[in-house]
């Protein structure tokens, strides 16, 4: 027992019993203290916290909510706004069940004073091509900058609370009133936000049947939670550029983190662990997703929530009810929780594995900025096709000898005679289209080239191409477009080597 | 002998879905010759109130792993977990922690 007088009231870990005043000091220290060590978020920065409704986020807002609002040397310093994406189309839901859960979501949301955006699964199929482009982030050092920035804040407020202290109350209240004023002057911005982003609070019904006609054509469970998540992640990276967010707040907690690494493990993700469990994720480039809720437990988080009455609201899930071995993130899931019942360490030994993972760029690579991106999860391609022991390599060579099979079809053109006049953009199936038959009949292999490991084995669930929502498709077919007129314009490139670096003509000058 | 013993059993954080819906339920258990403890409230639980789906509630003659259990308010683990002797007007709550983020 941490304080010997008050009555204990909870275990953590193996053996570490609080009381209830202690374990509320230990809860909130512990979320300030996940922000002050890695110093990523400025004062006064646009921050979104993603809200599912559920008991990690729902601890997540209420934590930024009394960290903003504390006496203002210890204030945290950033602003704020919530988005709640409503799934309800693809965990099967009727339209009257999901408009009851966005009534009582908004209920929750109105007590928050933080401008909100609700927006609906079915406005991926809105999303432009953009969001599948990473922004290139210019090099910043970190540590000066942080410091730097915060000096320059307070030193800010300090300068105002000089220039009019007769204006009423004290210079505390001032100071404050600088805050405050932002977060009334966003919030009162707040309908025009939800309507730039979300239009009315149910979209219509041919979204929805397409998103549900997407869903229902993948195979499999886990290729379904993959797939939600990724249109989840993207629709959030939407929203947060759209709205001015830098940063981006997630509610994952450590034993869903804990989870998430093993089945991504599982998954063939192995590669991209350190930004799918890690404490930031910049693969986006100008915005960061980040986790502070990490070091948490569900344990410690439900408690917390029950003791000092944290709002939250349960919606079922895509994976509610179902048996054990539905999915690899079920199965996982109960795997990582049985251990932990017998070896109550098992988690926090996953979690300090992740904290130990570091994010190395490519050898030789500047910053990433010449690698390619998967489509979908935007993590570099960690490919080399041509080797053969890899896994990846075994699949290429498993395609190629498929496509080796049929006999090629010709062009719709009848040989001869052109089908189209000099000038015009190639089709796919013209006359003057030289690219092998493969790739010309079927957009998926070339969609699929476009893809990490982990993503492609997901995509062998998925039968269909055309459900997906256009921007997808539409990125895809630029890429690889892009990547063939690189490949007939190459011979006419010029090389760059260290004599031509000096004579740009490609020879040396005669004198 | 153990005499009838009224308790308040609570779900939250989703296991009401195995109840249908209903959080709150307010039981009498009669009288028996074993002890009122969890261990017996649980299998009571099982046969009396759970709608659907047992395995995803109870595992064994415990709780599924991600069930949190809680006693007027505090840790199950501080009072014994399975072993501890119910009271009357005790309540007993259970939060699953398994869903959502």
């Amino acid at each position: 027992m941490k304080c010997k007088e008050g009555l204990p009231v909870l275990i953590i870990r193996a053996g570490d019993a609080f009381c209830k005043d202690c374990f509320k000091a230990y809860y909130v220290h512990k979320f300030r203290a996940m922000l002050g060590k890695n110093r990523l978020v400025f004062p006064g920065e646009k921050v979104l916290l993603a809200w599912s409704g559920g008991p990690s986020s729902s601890s997540m807002i209420w934590q930024v909510q009394e960290g903003l609002s504390r006496e203002s040397a210890k204030r945290l310093r950033f602003v704020p706004g919530i988005i709640y994406i409503d799934e309800g189309a693809v965990c099967g839901q009727s339209p009257e069940e999901r408009a009851k859960t966005v009534v009582e979501m908004k209920l929750i949301l109105q007590t928050i004073a933080f401008p909100y955006h609700i927006v609906s699964l079915e406005e991926v199929f809105n999303l432009p091509t953009s969001v599948l482009q990473p922004v290139s982030q210019g090099p910043r050092g970190f540590e000066n900058t942080y410091k730097e920035a915060v000096d320059g804040f307070i030193q800010q407020q300090q300068q105002q609370q000089q220039r009019a202290p007769e204006e009423g109350g004290g210079e505390a209240v001032l100071s404050d009133e600088q805050i405050q004023e932002k977060l009334r002057q966003l919030s009162t911005q707040d309908p025009v936000g939800q309507e730039e982003v979300a239009g009315d609070s149910l979209p219509r019904p041919a979204q929805t049947t397409a998103l549900m006609t997407l869903f229902s054509s993948v195979k499999t469970l886990t290729a379904r939670e993959e797939l939600l998540q990724t249109l989840r992640a993207h629709l959030i990276l939407h929203v947060a550029r759209v709205q001015g967010y830098t940063k981006v707040m997630l509610g994952d907690s450590c034993t869903r983190l804990a989870i998430k690494l093993m089945t991504n493990l599982a998954l063939g993700r192995g590669a991209f662990l350190a930004w799918d469990t890690g404490f930031s994720d910049d693969r986006h480039g100008d915005v960061v997703m980040l986790r502070p809720m990490r070091d948490y437990t569900l344990k410690e988080i439900a408690f917390y929530n029950r003791m000092f009455g944290v709002p939250s609201v349960f919606t079922p899930a895509i994976d509610t009810k179902a048996p054990e071995k539905a999915s690899i993130h079920r199965l996982m899931e109960s795997f990582i929780l049985r251990l932990q019942a017998q070896f109550p360490s098992t988690i926090s030994t996953v979690y300090r594995t992740s904290e130990k993972l570091v994010k190395a760029p490519r050898n030789g690579d500047a910053a990433g900025a010449a690698t390619a991106r998967c489509l979908l999860c935007m993590c570099a391609l960690d490919i080399d096709s041509t080797d053969s022991a890899t896994a990846f390599g075994a699949q290429t060579l498993e395609r190629l000898a498929q496509k080796l099979s049929p006999a090629p079809v010709l062009p719709t053109g009848a040989p001869g005679r052109p089908c189209c006049t000099k000038g015009t953009r190639l089709q796919p199936g013209c006359c003057r289209d030289t690219r092998p038959s493969s790739e010309r009949e079927e957009p998926r292999a070339s969609f699929i080239e476009q893809l990490c490991y982990s993503c492609r084995v997901n995509m062998k669930d998925v039968p269909f191409l055309e459900p997906f929502p256009p921007y997808i498709l539409m990125e895809s077919q630029c890429r690889s477009q892009r990547a063939w007129e690189k490949q007939e314009v190459q011979e006419f490139l010029f090389e760059e080597s260290e004599e031509e670096a000096l004579h740009p003509l490609g020879f040396s000058p005669q004198f | 002998m153990a005499a009838p013993v009224s308790v308040q059993v609570e779900f939250g954080g989703g296991a009401e879905l195995l109840f249908d819906g209903v959080k709150k339920h307010q039981v009498t258990l009669p009288g028996q010759e074993e002890p009122w403890d969890i261990r017996n409230l649980l299998i009571w639980i099982k046969k009396n109130l759970l709608k659907e789906r047992p395995e995803l509630f109870i595992q064994g003659d415990s709780v599924r792993p991600g069930i949190l259990v809680l006693i007027n308010d505090a840790d199950w683990e501080l009072q014994g977990e399975l072993d501890y002797q119910l009271q009357d007007q005790d309540s007993i709550l259970f939060i699953s922690t398994l869903h959502g983020g």
